[in-house]
């Protein structure tokens, strides 16, 4: 049947996830090319409607495991297992996200299935899917190719779409799972919540400080925000310095934090990891100082100063107040 | 209590990686170390040890890969690992996520642990996913990326950051868990555990010897198969400066941003 089945994740108030809409529209665009159908997986007490408006986006199906709980993944496997198995399904297809991680992953050693992850895109060849995924620093891509099926492909953050169309509801059908005894060992005690980040939303900034691990400490974090407000900006994070605590979570730009597209998006002390790239790597002007010649965000920057943020942010707060007369 | 920590040799992060064309695998010539986010894991080992909340009598130190790869169980016994097990066959060699995480849960199956470590994603590699396959086949619970665990009762607290902020999330032992690199500050080997690492138990153990089934790994069990490698998009190279007179470089960064307007 050639079926390709999609994740999609959701918030505590029901609200899927933009990356999850990404996937099905891509999966319904790759399943009308191989020869089946787009459905999606919905875990937890999801109503009727909000599952069938993942017709809009290309789903036919949307499969609803009522029991499983959201959240964590292993419970997750068991369900996608069981109806990989029961409708033929040849792909699983993951948005960008962490949980698509450890749910492939587990579908993997599930269904003794090939796995692909951080892939930017997805073509169709001869009735069979070709992930296309970078490597090493992304200094080369490769194309992946499946020797058997069914087959798990993991998305890059904001790798796919989301494509809103005519599409009309999808069919909700409902499905028993059997949770394996090991899938109930881990519960959520709290699940997360984006929280505030001080009334500030990044993603509406024009104008963005990204701030990383080398500042060194906390209170340092003083200089970015001087320098965002000459700039008329904001102070944004890698996960780094949110898990350490400097910095509230709402802050963060990457693979679990926010994705934003500024016009200046100027960092300091940021090595510029993958998971911090998808993230902001479609900001119009990239800035990048870094001590370090060789951090990876010199790969993709317009302009990159090899210097001490001590030194250089300080002087430049005081240039930039200069020019505006401030 | 017993832990397994997995820990994989990568090339060090000086040396240039690159994929042979020919057997389009990672070059591994070159320096290799022991992958930088594991030491996260065997800190985090020694950090429940020495917390005494429970009892650790063992830390085990695992790896599958090739000879050299003993050079990365030293640096693992040097941070405090008891001993280490390397899982080496050639029948190994080209073996994907999905067959290198049944091998090694194949190796851990004999070890039994109550708790298995790993590193948030292998520097070379960078999957991210080894743990949760492991997991599967060794039918525990599971969690990734995570950086806050306490232990207590046969189970652990855990924290980690998903979509949606950060997830408090209660484990029950055994199970297979990899620590981001926020968990713990790793300490540095002393010179006496460095002399003395070689002088640790040290098991080589081929495929057959953990009942790894040969159909099931290397080139023949992988699932994945790169048809090519292509070189990325070109992309203009961004401009580069040196700091080296600070004044004249905030100048540079102020006109640059002026020409586009940012100012
Ligand atoms: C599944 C997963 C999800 C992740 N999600 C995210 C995410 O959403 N967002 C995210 O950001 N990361 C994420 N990460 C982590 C990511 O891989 C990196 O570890 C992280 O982005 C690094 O943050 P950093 O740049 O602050 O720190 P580092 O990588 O430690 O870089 C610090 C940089 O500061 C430079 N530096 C030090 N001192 C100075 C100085 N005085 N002057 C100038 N430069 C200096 C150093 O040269 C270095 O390049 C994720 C990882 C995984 C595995
Ligand atoms: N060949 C290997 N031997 C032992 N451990 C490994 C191996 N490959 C990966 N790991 C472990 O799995 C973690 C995640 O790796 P990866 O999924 O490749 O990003 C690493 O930090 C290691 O702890």
């Amino acid at each position: 049947m050639a079926g390709i089945l999609v994740y999609a994740l959701h918030s505590d108030e029901n609200e899927f996830n933009a990356n999850s809409l990404g996937a099905i529209s891509e999966a319904a665009k790759l399943a009308g090319e191989i020869g089946g159908e787009a459905a999606a997986i919905v875990v937890g007490d999801v109503d009727d409607a909000t599952c069938a408006s993942l017709g809009g986006y290309g789903a036919s199906k949307v499969y609803r495991a009522k029991s499983v709980p959201e959240g964590l993944a292993q419970p997750i496997v068991d369900a996608m297992a069981k109806v990989i198995a029961d409708n033929d399904i040849s792909y699983a297809l993951f948005g960008g996200g962490l949980l698509g991680f450890e749910i492939g992953a587990g579908l993997t050693a599930r269904l003794g299935a090939g796995v692909t992850m951080e892939v930017t895109a997805v073509r169709a060849d001869g009735g069979k899917l070709v992930a296309e995924r970078p490597v090493l620093q992304d200094s080369a891509i490769v194309d992946v190719g499946y020797v058997s099926e069914p087959a798990v492909i993991i998305g890059r953050l904001n790798a796919f779409d989301a494509v809103e169309g005519e599409g009309s509801d999808a069919e909700v059908v409902d499905v028993e799972v059997e949770l394996s005894d090991f899938s109930s060992g881990a519960t959520m005690v709290k699940r997360g919540e984006s929280g505030e980040g001080g009334g500030v939303d990044i993603t509406d900034a024009d104008i963005l400080v990204g701030s990383g691990r080398g500042f060194g400490g906390e209170e340092n974090l003083a200089i970015a925000r001087e320098l965002a407000e000459s700039l008329g900006g904001e102070v944004a994070a890698t996960r780094a310095i949110v898990d350490a605590g400097w910095i509230p979570y709402a802050t963060q730009i990457g693979q679990t934090g926010k994705t934003v597209a500024p016009k200046l998006y100027l960092a300091a002390g940021v090595s510029g990891a993958i998971q911090h790239k998808v993230g902001m790597q479609n900001s119009e002007n990239i800035v990048a100082i870094n001590k370090d010649s060789n951090a990876p965000i010199f790969e993709y920057c317009d302009l990159g100063i090899v210097g001490d943020l001590h030194k250089i942010l300080p002087k430049l707060t005081e240039a930039i107040k200069a020019k505006k007369g401030q | 209590m017993k832990i397994c920590c997995l820990v994989k040799e990568v090339p060090d992060a000086a040396v240039q990686k690159r994929i042979d064309p020919e057997t389009k695998r990672l070059d591994r010539s070159g320096e290799n170390t022991l992958n930088q986010f594991d030491t996260h894991g065997i800190e985090a080992a020694m950090q429940i040890r020495e917390g005494g909340v429970v009892d650790v009598e063992e830390i085990v130190a695992v790896t599958m890969g090739p000879g050299s790869a003993q050079r990365a169980l030293h640096k693992a016994v040097a941070l405090g690992a008891d001993r280490s097990v390397h899982l080496s066959d050639d029948v190994l060699a080209g073996s994907d996520v999905c067959a290198t995480g049944y091998a090694l849960a194949k190796v851990l199956e004999g070890e039994s642990p109550d708790l298995v470590l790993l590193g948030q994603q292998s520097d070379d590699g960078e999957c991210y996913t080894i743990g949760a396959v492991v997991a599967d086949h060794l039918r525990m619970p599971s969690l990734t990326q995570v950086i806050k665990m306490d232990v207590a009762d046969g189970k652990l607290t855990c924290e980690r950051q998903a979509e949606y902020g950060y997830d408090t999330v209660e484990v029950r032992l055994p199970a297979v868990i990899s620590v981001g690199d926020a968990i713990n500050e790793p300490r540095y080997p002393s010179l006496k555990a460095i002399m003395g690492a070689k002088k640790k138990p040290l098991d080589t153990k081929a495929a057959g010897e953990v009942g790894i089934e040969s159909g099931k790994v290397g080139e023949a069990g992988s699932r994945t198969q790169v048809l090519a490698i292509n070189p990325p998009p070109e992309k203009e190279p961004g401009e580069i400066i040196e700091d080296e007179d600070t004044n004249e470089t905030v100048e540079k960064i102020v006109a640059w941003l002026e020409e586009r307007k940012l100012i």
